[in-house]
């Protein structure tokens, strides 16, 4: 069985559809692999297969998805890497988790996360630091830490995350494999566990854009429970495309310049793969999106304040933690969520309390939606002359555990490439597209609202060409 | 710049029993990064419409039916204090 690991989801499926894996054999392997995890990868992992028969009918072919802890699962934890829910088992499944398990992917495990999706390191998780598979000294990005290094460190064949300011590619990148944040709305949110209503969307981190594709096509599509969530247009058409003839890829100079602040090694291998991408038959031109510089200000008002309101549900009376207040009902609230939450969930829901408070709402709030727009506008404009925007996914690759703890802002600034996207609602993927000193860098492109196939299958045809090369992770 | 009445006041308004410590530090970082963010105050953005939906959705109807609940035990299995079928809590009004 060792060498599944060296297979990608897509093809571990084919080996059992084609009768030559068990899928209940793959399901033990993945999971005897999970409960070994040394990075602290996993906060939950599965005693055995569900039904005992891993649902191989399926056209996932029942190989096994590691989950973001937010997820709420029936009856296993889900406690959005807090304490202030642990030890929760909710009474039913998100609709996305239920989708994969009903197209035959099996819940192998829960991931660990930055605490409630709020981090770029993971190391916010209430139940410690995920480390990163290519070196243990360094995080493996965030918030959907464990499900990148997982998939990386071949601890699950595959997984999905969350991603409302680039806690899918950004990650993703850290780790060396795939991360795709869908259109906003095109997943549904239901049994989500809310961080940002109007920017959490769910997606696949995978060891391979096809592997993405999949997850993709039985994921999406309108929920009756999500009123936010909407009918894709079309289908999701597994990618083909072994070059690049006739795509246009725009160079946002608004976020590649100074301001970026984007390592050597990083704009390096970008431009490397800019080349790699001409070579394929791409045409590449600068673009100009004159707001994007300003997103990250735009979101580290928007997701706090979102975030303020959607944590008021923590609060001791319905689930999870209570710390006894015998006082009064007041004072059972604020010790409560005192004890349960720890410090970076603080700071956002103190920020986006007083960016929605009396006086405060329309400079700041109302100001930030106002940007929201104009970045949404300057996409519009950009993609009447380009297929997709391209740039790194991080400004940077994965850092030392603790070099930015101390230092919110610059922690922030990890997703200056990666929010603009976001509060586009536009897709983007991450690709791995070669290392710098030893360390993964993810390039990400970016396209018009539902545009994912054709945007997966961009990504495939520069992933056929960048041969990149994960195998180090597993070892 | 947020001095410590503010933040005090915000720590109120959000239910958090912040620590004396926690209110210096929360002052300093929230006041760092408010002084970063607030650069786009500058933007001129008169006339500009605050996005609602980012993708272009202007309702979303359904049909007004009555589907099953979750039962009362299901959900009060994971209430720390249930009482009486309800959620127990300590006096409103006691302080």
């Amino acid at each position: 069985m060792s060498e599944l690991i060296d297979l990608t989801a897509a093809q571990a499926a084919e080996r059992i559809s084609a009768g030559e894996i068990d899928a209940a054999e793959l399901f033990e392997a993945s999971r005897q692999r999970a409960a070994a995890d040394e990075l602290n990868a996993f906060i939950w992992v599965a005693e055995a297969a569900p039904n005992g028969d891993g649902r191989a009918g399926g056209p996932l072919g029942g190989v096994p998805v590691a989950v973001k802890d937010l997820f709420c699962t029936e009856g296993v934890p889900s406690q959005s890497g807090s304490r202030i829910l642990e030890g929760y088992r909710p009474p039913y499944t998100a609709t996305v988790v239920r989708k994969l398990a009903d197209a035959g992917a099996p819940l192998l495990a829960k991931t660990n996360q930055d605490e409630f999706a709020m981090g770029s390191s993971n190391e916010n998780s209430g139940f410690g630091p995920v480390l990163n598979p290519w070196d243990r000294r360094r995080v493996p990005g965030g918030s959907s830490g464990g499900s990148a290094a997982a998939v990386a460190a071949g601890l699950a064949p595959w997984a999905i995350g969350t991603d409302t300011g680039g806690s899918i590619r950004q990650p993703a990148a850290l780790c060396g494999i795939v991360g795709l944040k869908p259109t906003y709305g095109a997943c549904s949110r239901y049994g989500m566990i809310a961080f940002a209503s109007s920017l959490d969307q769910a997606g696949p981190l995978t060891r391979d854009v096809t592997d993405a594709a999949l997850i993709l096509r039985h994921t999406i599509g309108r929920d009756p429970h999500d009123s936010t969530s909407l009918e894709f247009p079309g289908t999701i058409e597994l990618p083909n495309a072994e070059d690049l003839k006739g795509i246009r890829l725009g160079v946002p100079e608004d976020l590649t310049g100074a301001e970026g602040g984007i390592e050597p090694g990083v704009m390096a291998n970008f431009k490397h793969t800019l080349a790699l991408a001409e070579q394929l038959g791409a045409s590449i031109e600068p673009c100009r999106l004159p707001h994007a510089p300003h997103a990250l200000s735009a979101y580290y008002l928007i997701a706090p304040a979102e975030a303020s309101a959607n944590l008021a549900r923590f609060d001791g009376v319905r689930y999870g933690l209570r710390v006894a207040g015998d006082e009064d009902l007041i004072t059972m609230y604020s010790r409560t969520r005192e004890e349960g939450f720890g410090a970076e969930v603080k700071r956002r829901i103190m920020l986006g309390t007083y960016a929605l408070s009396s006086g405060y709402y329309d400079a700041y709030y109302g100001t930030a939606q106002k940007v929201r727009t104009r970045i949404a506008e300057d996409f519009r404009a950009a993609f009447e002359r380009f297929d997709f925007i391209v740039t790194p996914t991080s400004p940077c690759t994965a850092f030392e555990l603790g070099a930015k703890v101390d230092d919110p802002l610059a922690m922030y600034l990890n997703d200056f490439l990666a929010v603009p996207m976001s509060l586009a609602g536009i897709p983007a993927v991450s690709i791995p597209s070669g290392l710098s000193d030893g360390l993964p860098v993810g390039f990400q492109l970016a396209g018009p609202a539902f545009s994912e196939s054709r945007l997966l299958d961009t990504a495939h045809a520069l992933e056929r060409a960048i041969e990149f090369d994960g195998s180090p992770a597993r070892a | 710049m947020l001095d410590r009445a503010q933040v005090l006041h915000v720590a109120r308004l959000a239910r958090l029993e912040l620590s004396e410590d926690e209110v210096d530090r929360m002052a300093a970082e929230l006041s760092k990064v408010l002084d970063h963010i607030e650069k786009i105050r500058e933007l001129g953005l008169e006339g500009v419409p605050p996005t609602s939906h980012v993708v272009d959705v202007v309702n979303a109807l359904r049909a007004d039916e009555p589907t099953p609940s979750l039962p009362r035990e299901v959900i009060l299995a994971a209430a720390p204090e249930p009482v009486n079928d309800g959620f127990g809590v300590p006096s409103p009004g006691a302080a």
